[in-house]
């Protein structure tokens, strides 16, 4: 794994290069960014404002129109254009899911390095907090906890405390991933030698221990990603999210709610829908990709496939026989 | 041998508690040896006997289910009492270690020297700008050229990595160095190679060497006196001609006849039947007596002290007159 890490860090477009080659890798990669972009530039993208009513001539707000020219997706039960929602959306659930990612990415690794660098009661300790959290069903535990923080009426805005849940709760299987890694690594031999020439402990997992776990690391952070977003539009859906500041989550919540399939409105339920696949599927991708590259035991085993031989020119064959009739 | 010693190993013993099933393997015993400036001390015996241990012990670099005791006095201050953060500032400043095959104790993912620079600012004993200088002289008096030192380790050659070790170990000019091994899994050309280079330096910088080897060809070339250890315990100390012309240890007499003489060229070579005791069953007498072809009755029972056989020459047997 660390020759290919080293690549990567050394040689930053040799890495692009064989990355764009990988269709897969390619697809997940523009996924994600068109969705960050849509994100990035919502305001271009849209005339309206997210919460603007449209109206007819009359004044009265459209409710469950379909598609037009002037409201591509359609309007809501409150007559507010869906398109506008869902680019205005998608900077909430990318913001959500990111931040929360890298809480849940930042804390796993720094426990799973703890825990497996310094072994003995504080490996204990951590392991178990992670058994008992990885043991409680994760969504079921998030619920209780937003909704109980939430009635808290603490001074913070619901899409943190949504954040700090997801990200706090949610870095069980990076801490095992990166602890089994660093278990391997701090039996090698020039983390001794690093001991021995009077390297403390801080020194030795920075300059020895971290380089070595972080193709690791990124790779699994583009996988939590995804899964982040994922568990965001659940609680989203389930009515958790902030109302004020719609995710692709919230939008699926209004809709069920408002009896949008009932009344025929796919355009109402189907484009957020869509939109946490396409992000999702684009993580999923993406981060298979880069694991695969930056690990190279993944990927297939470099004596595979059949070796070229080059058939023999056919007058080397006739002399060779001729030596033999030679000798 | 000139005046006080540099480094005196006092009574070391050293016990591993097994996690598995809370047994004690009882690696050292009792070990105890003088290293003066300058000299160069050979550690031998067979695999598992406790040579590596030893070093290790020595500079506190054994796992946590280690039990030390016993002093190991460095110009005075014994560094078993040190605590950990004060022993951190003689590793390598002055007691330096180049690993049993070394070449995979260089990190694959940093430069090599950048690896060089670590050890030296990691002491502080040299500005940044410095210290750069000091890499590239390194590396040119181990014969690695400068320029290589911006490569990584899979870039080199196993005997380059062995002499980029030893440049390592130079960084920060230890009184000590400890070598483990450092000719195994070399070719013979590079085992050569290595050897005329440790001695070359030893001459240059004056630094005292403790050599860990089972290659008795090693020892004669290039240690002043030889410690001889068994099942985790000092057989026969003295100077090296004292060692080889004159051995009083049963064991020490076996493992010469074992070594193929280029004078005497024989068929077979002799070997010593058997194997050394486990460490977690060791035997209550002497622990070479199950194999030993001179054993007497008290070998069973008791183990034997070390007794002083000449001026600077101690071995441990019953069969020895003081």
């Amino acid at each position: 794994m660390s020759e290919s890490w080293l690549l990567f860090k050394r040689n930053l477009s040799d890495f692009w290069r064989v990355f764009r080659r990988n269709r897969m890798g390619m697809t997940g990669a523009v996924l994600v960014l068109v969705a960050v972009l849509v994100a990035v530039f919502a305001p271009l993208l849209s005339p309206y404002d997210p919460a603007t009513v449209i109206r007819d001539e009359a004044g009265r707000g459209l409710t469950f129109a379909p598609p037009s020219v002037h409201t591509p997706l359609g309007t809501d039960d409150a007559g507010r254009d869906v398109w506008t929602q869902l680019v205005y959306g998608a900077r909430i659930s990318l913001m959500v899911g990111f931040l929360a990612g890298f809480i849940a990415m930042f804390v796993g690794s720094l426990l799973g390095i703890l825990a497996g660098y310094f072994g003995g009661w504080i490996d204990n300790l951590l392991m178990r907090i992670t058994d008992v959290l990885l043991v409680i069903p994760d969504l079921p535990l998030m619920l209780v906890l937003v909704a109980t923080l939430r009635q808290m009426e603490l001074k913070v805005s619901p899409l943190a405390v949504l954040i700090l849940v997801i990200g706090l709760l949610y870095w069980t299987s990076t801490a095992r991933l990166v602890r089994s890694q660093v278990l391997s690594i701090k039996e090698r031999q020039f983390v001794a030698r690093a001991r021995a020439i009077g390297a403390g402990h801080i020194h030795i997992i920075r300059k020895h221990i971290l380089p070595q776990i972080m193709p690791l690391i990124v790779a699994n952070t583009v996988l939590i990603l995804s899964t982040a977003i994922l568990i965001e539009s659940g609680l989203a859906f389930l009515g958790l999210g902030d109302p004020t500041q719609p995710s692709w989550g919230t939008m699926l919540n209004f809709a069920f709610d408002r009896n949008a399939i009932s009344n025929g409105a796919w355009w109402f339920y189907l484009p957020p829908g869509l939109a946490i696949v396409w992000v999702s599927l684009g993580c999923v991708l993406l981060g298979n990709v880069l694991e695969e590259m930056l690990n190279p035991r993944l990927t297939g085993h470099h004596l595979e496939g059949e070796a070229r031989v080059q058939p023999a020119p056919l007058e080397s064959a006739g002399q060779a026989s001729g030596e033999a009739a030679h000798v | 041998m000139s005046e006080f010693p540099l480094l005196r190993v006092r009574h070391l013993s050293t016990d591993f508690l097994l996690p598995a099933d809370k047994r004690i393997a009882r690696a050292l015993e009792d070990v105890s040896f003088d290293v003066h400036p300058g000299e160069t001390v050979g550690l031998v015996g067979e695999s598992g006997c406790g040579k590596t241990t030893a070093l290790l012990s020595i500079l506190r670099l054994l796992p946590a289910n280690a039990r030390i005791s016993g002093q190991v006095f460095f110009k005075g201050v014994d560094l078993m009492a040190l605590s950990e953060k004060s022993m951190r500032d003689y590793r390598w400043r002055e007691l330096a270690i180049v690993f049993q095959g070394a070449m995979n104790a260089l990190n694959p993912v940093m430069r090599v020297g950048e690896q060089i620079r670590e050890a030296i600012t990691l002491h502080g004993l040299l500005p940044p700008d410095q210290a750069e200088t000091r890499v590239g002289e390194l590396l040119e008096m181990v014969g690695i050229p400068k320029e290589r030192g911006s490569q990584y380790p899979f870039q080199y050659s196993g005997g380059m990595r062995q002499r980029a070790m030893i440049a390592m170990a130079l960084a920060c000019s230890p009184s000590i160095l400890f070598a483990d091994e450092p000719t195994t899994a070399l070719d013979v050309m590079v085992q050569a190679q290595v050897l005329e280079l440790l001695n070359d330096i030893q001459q240059r910088l004056g630094l005292a060497i403790v050599l860990v080897t089972h290659d008795l060809g090693v020892v004669a070339e290039m240690c002043d006196t030889v410690v001889v250890m068994y099942g985790g315990m000092v057989a026969e100390n003295g100077l090296v001609d004292d060692i080889f012309n004159n051995p009083q240890h049963p064991y020490t007499q076996k493992l010469l006849e074992s070594f193929p003489d280029l004078a005497r060229p024989t068929e077979s070579l002799a070997s010593i039947p058997g194997a050394p005791p486990r460490l977690i069953e060791i035997p209550p007498g002497c622990r070479f007596e199950p194999r030993c072809h001179v054993r007497i009755e008290k070998c069973k029972t008791e183990s034997p002290p070390l007794v002083q056989v000449g001026e600077t020459h101690l071995a441990a047997c019953h069969l020895l007159k003081r």
